[in-house]
């Protein structure tokens, strides 16, 4: 590492903190502990700021920014959690919930998905949203995982994860809008893909989405975190 | 090339038409064309040819008044003809030198006399499959100027001092654009022509690049230059093949004149150009989501910073500017940025082309300066709503926009009059909406647009669109509550502030504005259950009926 490293101080949520230049906000949030809310953002993988859970407000600017890719500016003033972010993060988790079939209680992620854990954070009681209820499959082709379209929140962790680390790219997503869906290869069959096996996908995936097929129940917690560490692995090599 | 060598060129072609005592124009856009104005030039050089008339007859561009096509122009007499069919061309013929043809004259001179022409002026004078026309309209002088006598700072300069900003929609200087990409670092620098129109009734871009191809061209070889780029892609729609097809000849023949490639004008200068297809993705207008699209990739929009000025197409300084954009450019150079400045209002320089469509009843393209007032564009260049209605609302900035009610028609053109009021100058659709168009279902329709052209990625815009436009069903055909509307208002404001790109963030305007305006429509629907309009189908008297 260079030494002549540059050094910002900024203030977040009135603390004052310092930061190496080129760092993100989430970053340094997180070093000082301070939560941002994030969904499609994990460790170890490239970020996409497609969730815009993490947005978080600068002092002078208009517009919010994604903590997750925004990085910090000297005398930054950074809110992470004024009632105008905590409602668009609760509109956003309830356009999750209303988008396709998610139903907790009959999920094998319950107890273990980042999308309930996060409704429960942000106080989200009830969906005021019409619920969307779309017919959506469910692809068993692979003999050791599931993919169930129904409980996708399109993260497209799994197709990063499978990109950048596993660099098979078998995942990735087809369709526009509201009808984009993750496929596997040309739109095969999971089964039937060049895919490896390796199931990083399913580890990384927030939801009950990607399942492992012996976990049946509810009973699936997920490990993301041997990326940041397979990531440290790489580079030592 | 050097400017001998273009007035030679010059000299040459006007030398050859002198040689005729009359010239019909006759126009070949996309619009007249689907009235057979092919079949109709054919029927021209015939007549004229059997009759022994010295005329020539030319095929050039959009003439902008698109309702009354085919559009056919005699000059030097300049007489328009209007809705000109293939057996009426041995009358023209026979008319020449003589009294024009009465039944076929088109007298709509206000019409004309109200519009500025800068980015249109060579539209419907040349054959835009001719590079010689334009070198004769004196076509290639500011490429030629700006490597020979300036130096690429005062190029951006003169940019700069024009106060020209950018066409696309957004408004963003373009001399602060391109003073960014300048300075930029890179090995390689790119320069992107956006002519991904995508608005629905908006055909500005695709008219300029079917009538004066080589204008575009010349604006972007110039900002190459003084941005330092070497490499240059036009990014059109595939729903254009007219376009792409005249921009591919006229790409060969400025490579063929020296004009593009390397050395350009015995300069150090190398710039070429490629041309780009789009797939019919509305999102791909938007710049990161272009660049995604030229590279390959799968056309989604990318977090800004980083700015394509810093990192854009491969991850070199990118410059990127809208087709009507670059259009200006040549002009500027050639009469300087002092004359452009003196043109339009004190924010917003120069003239803009907007596509009049809709309840109105010269239908067509017109070129005019920044800061007429919105009801001279509507009531004296566009004729007025036809058929006795009465003019409601017009929409500017297609499913990104707003729609302006009577009572605002009287503000001048601007962009930041136009986002003042809650719509947006765009890159120049304007829909005219009369009394039988209900605001709910306009609101509905573009947010549909919307639903179906959102990429998906982020999801205030992906579901959110979906949701609100559940809502507008609802309301608009009856059923909605004050629940529902209290719920679309909340949606709007999620969505506004909570997108990734420009597609999410402008994706609630229309809603915005015809609730701002025109609430009283909305509050008829859920209260009264009933369109004032009549022209939204209620639920409840569909399922009687049935």
């Amino acid at each position: 590492m260079s030494t002549d490293v540059e050094v910002k101080t900024l203030l977040i949520d009135e603390k004052e903190v310092s930061a190496r230049a080129g760092q993100t906000i989430l970053e340094v949030a997180r070093e000082n502990g301070i939560r941002i809310p994030t969904l499609c953002h994990l460790d170890g993988l490239s970020d996409v700021g497609a969730c815009r859970m993490c947005l978080v407000e600068i002092k002078g600017s208009p517009k919010l920014l994604p903590a997750c890719v925004a990085t910090v500016q000297e005398g930054m003033e950074v809110s992470t959690a004024t009632e105008r972010l905590r409602t668009h993060r609760r509109m956003i988790l309830e356009l999750l919930f209303a988008e396709r079939n998610h139903i907790c209680s009959v999920c094998v992620a319950n107890g273990h998905c980042e999308l309930q854990s996060l409704a429960q954070e942000q106080g989200v009681t009830h969906v005021r949203l019409p619920y969307r209820n779309p017919e959506l499959g469910v692809d068993a082709s692979n003999e050791r995982f599931t993919l169930d379209h129904n409980r996708c929140i399109l993260c497209t962790r799994c197709v990063r994860v499978c990109a950048e680390i596993e660099g098979a790219h078998v995942w990735d997503v087809m369709g526009r809008g509201i009808n984009s869906m993750v496929i596997s290869d040309l739109h095969e069959e999971w089964g039937a893909s060049s895919c490896t096996r390796c199931g990083k996908c399913v580890q990384v995936c927030p939801t009950g989405a990607l399942f492992d097929k012996t976990k049946v129940g509810s009973d699936h917690p997920k490990y993301p975190d041997f990326l940041p560490y397979l990531n440290l692995m790489r580079e030592a090599r | 090339m050097n400017s001998e060598e273009l007035e030679q060129i010059a000299e040459t072609v006007r030398l050859e038409n002198a040689k005729f005592d009359h010239q019909i124009n006759v126009c070949m856009g996309t619009g007249c064309l689907s009235q057979h104005s092919d079949k109709l030039k054919d029927a021209l050089s015939h007549a004229v040819a059997g009759q022994g008339k010295k005329c020539l007859v030319r095929r050039t561009g959009c003439m902008g008044l698109c309702a009354a096509g085919p559009l056919v122009l005699v000059d030097p007499e300049e007489t328009l003809y209007q809705h000109v069919k293939a057996e009426n061309a041995e009358a023209i013929a026979q008319s020449l030198g003589g009294e024009p043809v009465e039944a076929l004259q088109c007298s709509l001179r206000e019409h004309f006399d109200q519009q500025v022409h800068i980015v249109l002026e060579n539209s419907g004078h040349i054959d835009p499959e001719r590079i010689d026309d334009y070198i004769a309209r004196d076509g290639y002088k500011a490429l030629v100027k700006a490597l020979t006598e300036m130096t690429p700072n005062e190029v951006i300069q003169q940019i700069t001092e024009s106060g020209l900003r950018g066409r696309g929609g957004g408004g963003y200087p373009t001399g602060l654009k391109w003073s960014t990409v300048a300075k930029a670092v890179g090995d390689m620098k790119y320069v992107i022509c956006n002519g991904d129109e995508g608005d629905p009734g908006a055909f500005m871009d695709r008219s300029v690049l079917e009538s004066d191809p080589q204008r575009v061209l010349e604006g972007m070889a110039i900002a190459a230059n003084a941005v330092g780029a070497s490499k240059g892609y036009v990014y059109v729609r595939a729903e254009y093949p007219l376009a792409v097809s005249r921009l591919t000849l006229c790409l060969r023949d400025a490579r063929r004149r020296g004009l593009l490639g390397n050395g350009i004008c015995g300069t150090q200068f190398d710039f070429d150009v490629e041309i780009r297809l789009g797939a019919g993705a509305f999102v791909c207008g938007e710049e990161t989501a272009l660049i995604a699209s030229i590279e390959g990739k799968r056309g989604t929009p990318k977090p800004r910073p980083p700015y394509p000025a810093s990192s854009g197409l491969w991850g070199r300084p990118t410059l990127i500017n809208n087709v009507e954009t670059f259009a200006n450019i040549a002009p500027i150079l050639r009469k300087g940025g002092k004359w452009f400045a003196s043109i339009g209002s004190e924010r917003s320089k120069g003239t803009k082309v907007f596509a009049l469509t809709g309840k109105i009843k010269n239908t067509g393209l017109v070129e005019v300066p920044m800061g007429i007032k919105l009801r001279e564009i509507i009531e004296v260049i566009g004729g007025g709503v036809p058929g006795g209605h009465k003019f409601k609302a017009v929409q500017t900035g297609g499913p990104s926009g707003g729609c302006i009610p009577e009572e605002l028609l009287d503000i001048g053109v601007s962009y930041d009059a136009l986002l003042k009021i809650g719509s947006i100058m765009g890159s120049g659709g304007m829909i005219v909406m009369d009394d039988t168009s209900c605001m709910v279902g306009v609101a509905l329709y573009f947010m549909e647009f919307c639903m179906t052209e959102s990429c998906g990625k982020c999801i205030p815009c992906r579901a959110g669109t979906a949701q609100m436009y559940t809502l507008l069903t609802r309301i608009s055909n009856g059923t909605g509550t004050m629940d529902d509307l209290e719920l679309l208002e909340l949606l709007c404001t999620t969505v506004k502030e909570a997108s990734l790109c420009g597609l999410g963030q402008t994706a609630p305007n229309p809603v915005l504005s015809t609730l701002k305006y025109f609430r009283h429509e909305y509050m008829e629907h859920i209260v009264h259950k009933r369109c004032p309009a009549g022209a939204c189908v209620m639920k409840a008297a569909e399922e009687a009926l049935a």
